[in-house]
């Protein structure tokens, strides 16, 4: 099998952590040599946060460089934009709909990105993409925070040899006892949430 | 069965498992979390130490008591503690002891991208570099079974992609003898007392262990040779092995597990059976001018950088250009154009950081600043551009106190941290009394070690193992010391902070100021968190409170109808109600928590 590489990035607190912690846990479970690196600065809250994980039959580098990531999973718009040049030209782009502004952007100074530029600039690199509104989908179940597990449901879809019982397994043993029902309903909803899959 | 560990998960378990009976560390990102896993395992003591230094004493005491040991530090911390590796170099050890290093390559959280392999050759101490978790796990044992051989220290250097990237490790038990009484203390005057006369015996002694060093490396199973298309021949250390690896799948390798000191048959052997020999190593030559000193022709720096961390983007980059490659290995990629360039997200003061209000009042009274490390560097940056130098830990009072010998306009003042002051502050502040400094040293106690991550330290009065034990006072210390002037303030009371600076400036001699707030993430202090609001009909977007410098803070699409300027809004999701902004408000336009309860109750 050919190495299988993902990059999971967000902004710090919002549980991009967990996302590649499970995604790195199901690719131990499914039986491929697994690495995850997290690159993450001097910020306890707010920076961004950047995750590889890789699959394979033997992996050696625990990073990957430019072009040479098939899956890009981001918990938020801008940092989508940031790392997309990460992506391999062709490969899967899965965004959830959510803009968390720096604070060059909340003083005035800098300007988020509206939803147009977000899907011109990510269809420079693929056909591939998915903007998910995740967690307006994890509100509707009662909890926003829910949202990163909405985008690994989502994200199932594409590795669809992995039963989802396998990542949901790997989500329980993550989160405290009582969200587990949530986050169950979470990775449901996120399954269903590409209509055309 | 097989599980996932990062590098210092890894080297955690190691230290169980191979019977280690002590070990000590002063946080340091990217070795941190060693102690943090090791304080899980009961059949280890396990200690924060108020540095690096004390940290490594007491490691070098434990094995020479007989226990196997550890000290575990960032590379900068090796610079702390370099006194004891020397003198533990010099008198070797009873029992095993390993100096963890972990160094941090494009210095993701660090002033330099020191390599820390120097300080092996330095100290004539054998450096073994994990290329993985489970190295990172069997290289603890086997460097102690090194020590125990040779009567040595061993350095075990990780760097931050190592320490940082999990991997699959396979678990063992732990390897200790049952102690039934304990062992007797064997005293060896001659060996242990570094006086000149006893050194000068000893240094012959660790010039001739390196000598058997060299020896056994030429065996030793970590340097492993994998020959392959013998038309290059790679030598490559840590994780730029896997990067290597990963460029050159074809090469042959000499995959080094010891980078000091290095085995120079095996290397001979290695060169005469490729035609091309070059050496892929992050950061400083170092196995580069090794080889080149035993007289073979090898390249390294010219064609890979010395700055900075690798990724096999890098390595590739580097054998395009050097033809190591034919250019059609390149990975395409695709960049997608901006017509402005992407808000940057900068590391950044937390909502709520109690340091904001210490910082927006020495501001506004054009104070110059020696600063220090912790989170309160964050301070620098606009728009409060706060902090005028960041050095290493603890340089901020000695600065403070020069600057002010040499004479400026103003008074000078130091900024330092809670734990940092423990650190490497105290003899500093001691220095400041007895030099009769004309200086004020602002103690930002947040009450925990923030940066890294909330560990605590002696001022936090609790251990690393959750125990109790006494928490020391600042004021305590500073009237020891025959300081008098000493303030105790909440930064979150602006006036109060202003005024305790009034008082600083305008007196003679040296001042401390102690601003004691929890740091806003500790989970106490998450408990008070309340969101804020603004009145809009009050707010005429004067921007005041952009000045403040804080993420809730944030200018709304709402503009006023007089002076044409955004108002503000509060991100109820970000504020945690510390109320800085709202004292700086000049038209009350912030509500204070009381006022948003009396807005509560009347509705």
């Amino acid at each position: 099998m050919k190495t299988l590489n993902f990059l999971v990035v967000g902004v710090g607190g919002q549980g991009a952590l967990l996302a590649s912690n499970v995604l790195a846990d199901v690719g131990v479970r499914a039986g491929y040599d697994v690495k995850k690196s997290e690159v993450h600065g001097m910020a306890q809250r707010g920076g961004s946060v950047t995750t590889t994980v890789r699959w394979g039959e033997v992996v050696y580098s625990p990073l990957i460089g430019p072009g040479e990531a098939d899956y890009l999973l981001s918990l938020e718009k801008l940092e989508a934009l940031r790392y997309v040049g990460m992506l391999r030209p062709g490969g899967t782009v899965i965004v959830g709909d959510l803009g968390i502004p720096p604070l060059s952007v909340s003083s005035g100074n800098d300007v988020y990105p509206d939803d147009e530029q977000v899907r011109r600039a990510l269809s420079q690199v693929t056909d591939e993409y998915y903007l998910i509104p995740s967690v307006r989908l994890a509100e509707e179940l009662g909890n926003a925070r829910a949202h990163n597990v909405v985008l690994l449901g989502t994200f199932s879809t594409f590795l669809d040899d992995i039963p989802p019982d396998v990542w949901l397994q790997s989500v329980e043993e993550r989160v405290p006892k009582r969200f587990v029902e949530l986050n169950q309903r979470a990775f449901q909803v996120g399954r269903e949430a590409i209509s055309s899959r | 069965m097989k599980v996932l560990l990062s590098g210092n998960e890894a080297v955690a378990r190691g230290v169980y498992e191979s019977g280690v009976q002590v070990a000590a560390a002063y946080p340091g990102t990217p070795s941190t979390e060693i102690l943090e896993n090791l304080a899980q395992y009961d059949e280890v003591y396990s200690e924060w130490a108020p540095n690096e230094k004390v940290a490594l004493d007491v490691a070098i005491g434990a094995a020479y008591a007989g226990s196997r040991s550890m000290a575990v530090m960032k590379h900068v911390g090796l610079n702390v503690a370099a006194d004891a590796f020397f003198y533990a170099s010099m008198t070797g050890l009873e029992a095993g002891l390993v100096v963890v290093s972990a160094d941090d390559p494009f210095m993701h959280s660090s002033q330099n991208e020191q390599d820390n392999r120097r300080y092996a050759k330095f100290a004539r101490v054998p450096c073994l570099e994990p290329s993985d978790s489970q190295e990172a796990k069997d290289l603890v044992g086997v460097a102690l079974d090194i020590s125990e051989q040779f009567d040595s220290p061993v350095m075990l250097r990780l760097t931050t992609r190592i320490s940082h990237s999990d991997t699959l490790v396979e678990l063992g038990e732990r390897q200790a003898e049952e102690r039934t009484e304990p062992p007797e203390y064997r005293v060896d005057r001659i060996k242990y007392v570094m006086v000149p006369g006893n050194a000068r015996r000893r240094h012959p002694v660790i010039e001739e262990r390196i000598e058997k060093l060299i020896e056994f490396a030429e065996t030793f199973p970590y340097n492993k040779v994998e020959m392959g298309d013998t038309s290059l021949g790679i030598v490559s250390d840590g994780v730029a092995y896997q990067y290597a690896r990963e460029v050159f799948p074809n090469a042959s390798f000499l995959k080094l597990g010891m980078t000091y000191p290095l085995p120079p048959k095996m290397i001979h052997d290695f060169a005469s059976k490729v035609d091309r020999l070059i050496v892929i190593e992050e950061l400083d030559p170092f196995i580069e001018e090794e080889i080149r000193l035993m007289g073979i022709a090898v390249e390294g720096k010219s064609i890979f950088p010395m700055i900075g961390e690798f990724d096999p983007a890098v390595v590739r980059q580097g054998a395009i250009k050097a033809g190591l490659l034919p250019p059609s290995a390149a990975v395409e990629v695709r960049q997608p154009q901006w017509e402005t360039p992407l808000p940057l997200r900068p590391p950044i003061l937390c909502p709520g950081c109690p340091h904001r209000g210490v910082f927006l009042m020495t501001k506004k009274l054009k104070m110059v600043i020696s600063g220090d490390i912790g989170c309160y560097t964050l301070g620098f940056l606009p728009p409060l551009s706060a902090l005028d130098t960041c050095g290493c830990m603890g340089a901020s009072i000695g600065q403070a106190h020069g600057v002010s010998k040499a004479g400026i306009a103003q008074k000078h003042a130091a900024v330092i941290g809670d734990s940092t002051f423990f650190h490497t502050g105290l003899p500093a502040l001691l220095n400041v009394a007895y030099n009769k400094s004309d200086t004020v040293t602002i103690i930002l106690d947040n009450r925990t070690t923030a940066m890294t991550g909330h560990q605590n330290h002696p001022g936090t009065g609790v251990t690393l193992k959750g125990e109790p034990t006494r928490a020391v006072e600042f004021e305590d210390v500073a009237r020891a010391f025959g300081i008098e002037r000493v303030h105790t303030v909440d930064p979150y009371d602006l006036e109060e902070v202003e005024g305790a600076l009034r008082d600083c400036l305008e007196a003679e001699g040296p001042a401390v100021i102690i601003a004691r707030r929890e740091c806003a993430l500790m989970p106490q202090a998450r408990k008070l968190w309340m969101t804020l609001r603004v009145n809009e009909d009050r707010c005429n977007g004067c921007g005041l409170c952009f000045e403040v410098g804080c993420p809730a803070v944030i200018k709304s699409d709402r503009l006023d109808a007089k002076t044409g300027r955004a108002k503000a809004w509060i991100d109820p999701l970000l504020c945690t109600g510390c109320e800085i902004c709202a004292q700086v408000c000049a038209r009350k336009a912030i509500l204070f928590k009381e006022e948003m309860v009396e807005e509560g109750e009347r509705a």
